[in-house]
C-alpha cells in the first residue's frame, strides 16, 4: 500500500519532468524557428573576437544534431538532459553551462529557501491572528493590507524597496550579492556583507509571500475553529494560547505545507525575477543575462533546474506530508 | 405606460446594483480604480500626444513638470505617453491571453467534468502535470527561440499554457452542477447534453466565470510582464513590461532618476490590486457563503 504510493508520486514527479523538458523541446519547434543556428551564424558574420568560431560551430552542430530528423533530435535531446549535459554557453564559449549554473546556485537556494521559511512562518501566525477571536483588533484590521501585499508581484515590490530603502535612505546597498570588489571568502566580514545584500531581496519575496501564506492560513484557522474539539477545549477551559498553538495552528499548519508545495513553483518565477531587479548573482540574474545575449542553452540549462528544484520539492513534500500528518494516511 | 415601467426597472436595477456595491466594498472599490486606471489611460489617447512615447521625442532625463506629467527616460521618451499607451497595451494582452486561456480551459472544462469517462480521465492527468510546470519558465524558452515578440505574439504565447487553471476550476463546478436536481429534472425530460450545458449550467456558472476570466486576465499580465522584464517583449511597443525593462536595463535607480522607476510600478500596483479586488468581490457573488455577515 504504502509502497505503491510512493512509486505513485514518483511516477507523478517523472511525468512532470518529461512533460516540461518536452515542451521546452517542442514548443519553440511548433513556432518554427531555429534560435542556436541564427545566433551562431549571427557570431560567425561579426567575426567573433577571440573565439574559435570554427570549433565553436562544429561543437553545436554535433550536438544538435542538425539535418537529423526531428524524432533523433528530441531523442538525443533527452538523453543530454538526462544526463544533466547541457552543453557551452554560446556567450562564453569554453565555459560550460554546468559550470556558469554552479556558480549561480547556490546564491538562488540560499536567498530562496531561507526567504520562503521566514514568510511561511511569519504568513500563517499572522494569517491565524487575523481572524483568533483573542488577538488584539490590529490584526482582523490588518487582513486589506496583507491581501493588498499578495496581489503584488515580488519584483514589483522589490523596485519600491530598492528606492526607498537603498537609494533614498541608503541603509542597504542597492544590489548585487556582495561589494564590488570584495573577494568571496569565509569570514565574518564577508558574511555580514552578504546578508546586508541579501536584506532587501529577502525582504521583498518575504513581503510579498507573507499575503499568500497568511490568506490561506486564515481560510484554515476558520474551519478549524469551527471544530466540535475546539468548542470542547474551550468549554472544559483550556487556556487560549495553548487553544491556539496546540488546537488551532498544531491542526490547520499541514493543509498549509500542502499549499507551500502547490505554490512553489509561482515562488519560484517570482524568485528569479527578484534576482533580476536586484542583480543578486543566482540563477535568476545568469537567465536575464542569457536572454540578452540569445545564449539559448543556458537558457535552457537554467529552466530545466528550476523546473527540476520545483518538482522536487513537491515530491519531498509529497512524501514527507503522510508521515507529519496522521490523517493523510491511509 | 410601458416607457414608465421600463425606466422603473432600469432605476430598480441600478439602485439593487448600488446597494448590492455598497455591500461588496472589494468589488466596487476595485472597479473604482480600475474604471479610473483604463479611462485615464484611454482619455490619455485622445488630449495628449501619446506618440511621444518613441523615442527621441522629449527632452530626455527630465524629472516631473507641467509639460512632462511623469518626466521623461533617457531615451527622450515621454513617460505619461508610455504608461497611457503601455496600459492599454498591456491590458489587450491580458484580455487576449485570459480570454483565449479561459475559452480553450473552458471548453476542456466542460467536456472533462460533463461527460466523464476516459476523457475526462486523460484531460484531467495533462492538467494536473502540467500545472506542476512552472509556466513562466517554460514562456521563456519558447519567447526567447522566438525573439522580439509584439504585443499580439506575447498574448498568443501566454495563451499557450493560460488554459490549464480554468481548465480544472471549471471541470469541479461542473461536477457539482451535474448532479444538481434542475440538471437532473431536464435530464429526465429528455434535453440532451448540449441544452443541459448551454441553458442549465452555463448560466448559473456566470459569475463563477467571470471571477475566472479576471484571474485568467491578471495572471496573463502578471506573465506578460515578467516576460517583458526579462527583456523578451517587442522593443518598439511602449508595453508597461518593456517600460520596466528599459527602467532596469539603463539603471534609472543608479542615475537617480525616480520618477523613471515609481511611474510604472505605481501603474502596475493599481492594475494588479484593482483586479484582484474585483476578482475577490467577484468571488463573493459567485459564492454566497463567502459573504459577510451584515
Amino acid at each position: 500500500m504504502r509502497f505503491l504510493n510512493l512509486f505513485r508520486l514518483v511516477s507523478m514527479f517523472l511525468l512532470v519532468v518529461f512533460a516540461a523538458t518536452t515542451l521546452n523541446f517542442f514548443l519553440p519547434r511548433l513556432i518554427g524557428t531555429d534560435p542556436v543556428a541564427e545566433r551562431i551564424s549571427a557570431i560567425a558574420e561579426t567575426g567573433g573576437g577571440n573565439v574559435d568560431i570554427e570549433a565553436m560551430s562544429q561543437a553545436y552542430r554535433e550536438r544538435l544534431g542538425l539535418g537529423d530528423t526531428l524524432w533523433s533530435q528530441y531523442l538525443s535531446y533527452l538523453g543530454d538532459i538526462a544526463r544533466f549535459d547541457f552543453g557551452f554557453s554560446i556567450a562564453n564559449y569554453p565555459v560550460t553551462v554546468n559550470e556558469l549554473m554552479a556558480q549561480a546556485l547556490p546564491w538562488t537556494i540560499g536567498l530562496m529557501l531561507t526567504a520562503t521559511l521566514i514568510a511561511f512562518a511569519i504568513g500563517s501566525l499572522l494569517g491565524a491572528l487575523t481572524v483568533w477571536p483573542h488577538a488584539p483588533r490590529i490584526f482582523a484590521n490588518l487582513t486589506p493590507a496583507i491581501m493588498v501585499l499578495g496581489a503584488i508581484p515580488f519584483y514589483i515590490l522589490g523596485l519600491l524597496l530598492i528606492d526607498i530603502f537603498a537609494f533614498r535612505l541608503g541603509w542597504f546597498p542597492i544590489g548585487g550579492g556582495y561589494p564590488i570588489g570584495a573577494r568571496p571568502a569565509v569570514t565574518f566580514d564577508f558574511a555580514l556583507d552578504v546578508l546586508r545584500h541579501a536584506m532587501l531581496p529577502g525582504l521583498s519575496i518575504v513581503l510579498a509571500a507573507i499575503g499568500v501564506w497568511a490568506l490561506q492560513m486564515r481560510g484554515m484557522i476558520v474551519t478549524v475553529l469551527g471544530e466540535d474539539y475546539v468548542t470542547f477545549a474551550e468549554a472544559k477551559g483550556v487556556r487560549p494560547t495553548r487553544l491556539f498553538f496546540r488546537y488551532g495552528m498544531r491542526n490547520a499548519i499541514l493543509p498549509q505545507l500542502t499549499t507551500l508545495a502547490l505554490t512553489f513553483g509561482q515562488i519560484v518565477t517570482g524568485a528569479v525575477l527578484v534576482e533580476v531587479v536586484f542583480g543578486y548573482p543566482g540563477l535568476g540574474t545568469l537567465l536575464f543575462q542569457s536572454i540578452g545575449y540569445s545564449d539559448f542553452f543556458v537558457i535552457q540549462g537554467v529552466v530545466f533546474v528550476l523546473v527540476l528544484t520545483v518538482a522536487i520539492s513537491m515530491l519531498i513534500m509529497d512524501i514527507v506530508l503522510p508521515i507529519l500528518d496522521p490523517r493523510l494516511r491511509g | 405606460m410601458s416607457a414608465s415601467v421600463q425606466t422603473y426597472r432600469r432605476r430598480s436595477r441600478f439602485v439593487m446594483t448600488w446597494g448590492y456595491m455598497r455591500r461588496n466594498p472589494s468589488l466596487l472599490i476595485g472597479s473604482l480604480m480600475f474604471v479610473a486606471l483604463i479611462g485615464t489611460a484611454i482619455v490619455a489617447h485622445f488630449v495628449y500626444d501619446v506618440s511621444q512615447y518613441q523615442p527621441l521625442s522629449v527632452m530626455p532625463s527630465q524629472p516631473p513638470s507641467a509639460e512632462l506629467p511623469f518626466g521623461s527616460d533617457t531615451q527622450g521618451r515621454d513617460l505619461f505617453a508610455s504608461v497611457a499607451r503601455g496600459t492599454v497595451l498591456t491590458l489587450g494582452i491580458g484580455l487576449i491571453a485570459g480570454g483565449l486561456g479561459l475559452l480553450i480551459g473552458g471548453t476542456l472544462g466542460f467536456i472533462s467534468g460533463y461527460f466523464g469517462g476516459w476523457v475526462d480521465t486523460t484531460i484531467k492527468l495533462v492538467v494536473d502535470v502540467l500545472l506542476t510546470v512552472p509556466a513562466l519558465l517554460v514562456l521563456v524558452i519558447v519567447a526567447s527561440a522566438v525573439g522580439e515578440l509584439p504585443p499580439m505574439g506575447m498574448a498568443f504565447v501566454i495563451a499557450l499554457l493560460a488554459w490549464r487553471r480554468p481548465a480544472r476550476q471549471i471541470r469541479s463546478q461542473v461536477l457539482v452542477l451535474r448532479n444538481a436536481g434542475f440538471v437532473q429534472t431536464a435530464r429526465i425530460s429528455g434535453c440532451g447534453p448540449f441544452t443541459i450545458i448551454f441553458k442549465e449550467i452555463l448560466p448559473n456558472l456566470l459569475p463563477f466565470l467571470a471571477a475566472s476570466f479576471t484571474v485568467a486576465v491578471s495572471a496573463a499580465i502578471l506573465a506578460s510582464v515578467g516576460l517583458e522584464a526579462l527583456g523578451l517583449g517587442s522593443q518598439n511597443a511602449p508595453t508597461l513590461g518593456m517600460t520596466v525593462f528599459w527602467m532596469m536595463n539603463f539603471s534609472a535607480l543608479m542615475l537617480g532618476m525616480w520618477w523613471w522607476v515609481l511611474t510604472p510600478i505605481a501603474v502596475l500596483i493599481i492594475l494588479f490590486v484593482s483586479l484582484y479586488l474585483i476578482t475577490a468581490g467577484l468571488d463573493e457573488l459567485a459564492n454566497p457563503r463567502l459573504r459577510r455577515r451584515a
